[in-house]
């Protein structure tokens, strides 16, 4: 039997009080040999690491949970049409609803405008009359190429990788690559397809 | 006769068991029958005069706290015919307002809603300018900032819910915040340096937005989380918090008065 475990159940059942009759309540009530002090010490922490291991797998299963592996929402590389199916100066807006761009065929060259507003995130709408990109949110203004002008928008549209299928000839469009104006990318060769 | 008729009720196996002290007569009595109720012994056992000056007080803890049960009250009410996907939500929120009987409830959800966060805005108001955020009243002040929280986000996910355009927009422009979060945020400082071999570990498609919004934009799996999250989760924080909250007045010294 140890010293140590006699000392602390003393010093902590009666005041320090030296006496005959102290010392063989002391030794009654000490612990056994089974449980040492080091022993002890050794079984917490490997409950407390298991303990803590489990709530911190338990933790990143319930957050890993929250990111789903599959989407219903439209693939971000889709295929438009033909190069030729997109007339000049026009803006086409059969891909807005699905896909989320217009198709701009500007000064020789074509190219994927994405229509997300820049300022805070709403669908702006192509107004033909007024020939601008409008935001009904806060009133932001585009012209036909995507550079703002009007409302409260920091920077133009932004651009999505636009290429040729050399398989089909068909367009392709890459929304996933995005190319900024404010950083120089819109005359990237990834950014347009030249026209006649 | 109804003097019999009393007794036997009150001296009933039944009544005794609900009412096991009788009616208090001493202060004693009074203050072991608040504690000894499961619903009385959330109130304090007694009350400051000053407590009751509207002046002082404004009640608008209270105000907000009366808020939240009509909103717990009438969100479950409206939980019976709402149905949050994509193709009923909006027609469910419009039958509810319009052919319901007593679909009033919805619209007293909504204004409760509007009331609450204007409630509890003035009640940090009041604490704030009486100065009752101070010691012994500083942890206090802290579980009512994160209550503060709470109720605004109980605010934007019920907006939501409708799934009209502005439901839909608002959701977006207020979840686009996220994605300026720093490290998780896919435009957030110090995103792009998170790289694995060269691949982007944080995009649009694993950021704290998509985890939030369970997609790249708002659809109808962002509706379902932000159901649950209305309904359940953050009510449940609040409800606990609430509780630590009123407990803790009467721990600092009850309610605060002028000094």
């Amino acid at each position: 039997m140890s010293d140590e475990p006699e000392q602390e159940s003393t010093a902590g059942e009666t005041p320090p009080v030296r006496s005959e009759t102290a010392v063989p309540k002391a030794s009654q009530t000490a612990p056994s040999d089974d449980v040492t002090r080091r022993g002890f010490f050794s079984w917490a922490a490997v409950a407390w690491v298991g303990f803590t291991a489990a709530v911190g797998g338990c933790v990143s299963a319930w957050g890993r949970f929250m990111f789903p592996n599959v989407l219903y929402e439209p693939p971000t590389t889709f295929k438009v049409g033909n190069p030729a199916d997109f007339a000049p100066g026009v803006v086409d807006t059969r891909f807005v609803e699905d896909n989320g761009v217009w198709i701009v065929n500007e000064e020789g060259r074509l190219y994927a405008l994405i229509a997300i507003c820049t300022h805070l995130g709403c669908p702006p709408n192509w107004l033909e009359a007024q020939n601008k990109f409008k935001c009904p949110c806060h009133g932001s203004g585009y012209y036909k190429n995507g550079i703002n002008f009007e409302g409260p928008t920091p920077r133009p549209l932004e651009r999505a990788a636009i290429a040729i299928d050399a398989s089909d000839g068909q367009v392709v469009v890459d929304k996933a690559r995005k190319f900024l104006w404010e950083q120089g990318q819109w005359d990237d060769p990834a950014a347009y397809i030249e026209v006649a | 006769m109804l003097k019999d008729l009393q007794k036997a009720i009150v001296k009933s196996q039944v009544w005794k068991s609900i009412f096991r002290v009788g009616i208090p007569t001493d202060n004693r009595k009074r203050a072991m029958a608040m504690l000894g109720n499961v619903v009385l012994h959330l109130h304090p056992i007694k009350v400051k005069k000053s407590g009751l000056r509207m002046s002082y007080t404004w009640c608008m803890g209270g105000t907000a706290f009366f808020l939240f049960l009509v909103e717990t009250i009438t969100g479950v009410l409206l939980m019976f015919y709402y149905r949050p996907t994509v193709e009923y939500a909006y027609f469910d929120m419009v039958d509810l307002r319009e052919v319901a009987a007593f679909g009033v409830m919805r619209e007293m959800h909504r204004w409760g809603a509007h009331a609450m966060v204007i409630a509890v805005w003035l009640h940090m108001f009041r604490v704030f300018m009486t100065g009752s955020y101070k010691p012994p009243r500083e942890f206090n002040w802290n579980v009512g900032v994160i209550l503060l929280v709470l109720t605004l986000l109980l605010s934007f996910t019920g907006y939501l819910l409708p799934w009209d355009q502005l439901a839909i927009w608002a959701i977006t422009v207020g979840s686009n915040m996220a994605r300026a979060t720093p490290l998780l945020g896919h435009e957030g400082p110090g995103a792009s340096f998170l790289q694995l071999g060269g691949t982007q570990l944080v995009h649009v498609g694993s950021d704290a937005r998509f985890g939030l919004i369970a997609g790249r934009t708002i659809g109808g799996g962002t509706l379902i989380r932000f159901y649950v999250l209305h309904c359940v989760a953050i009510p449940l924080a609040a409800a606990f918090l609430i509780a630590v909250h009123f407990w803790r007045v009467r721990r600092d010294g009850g309610i605060s008065g002028p000094v």
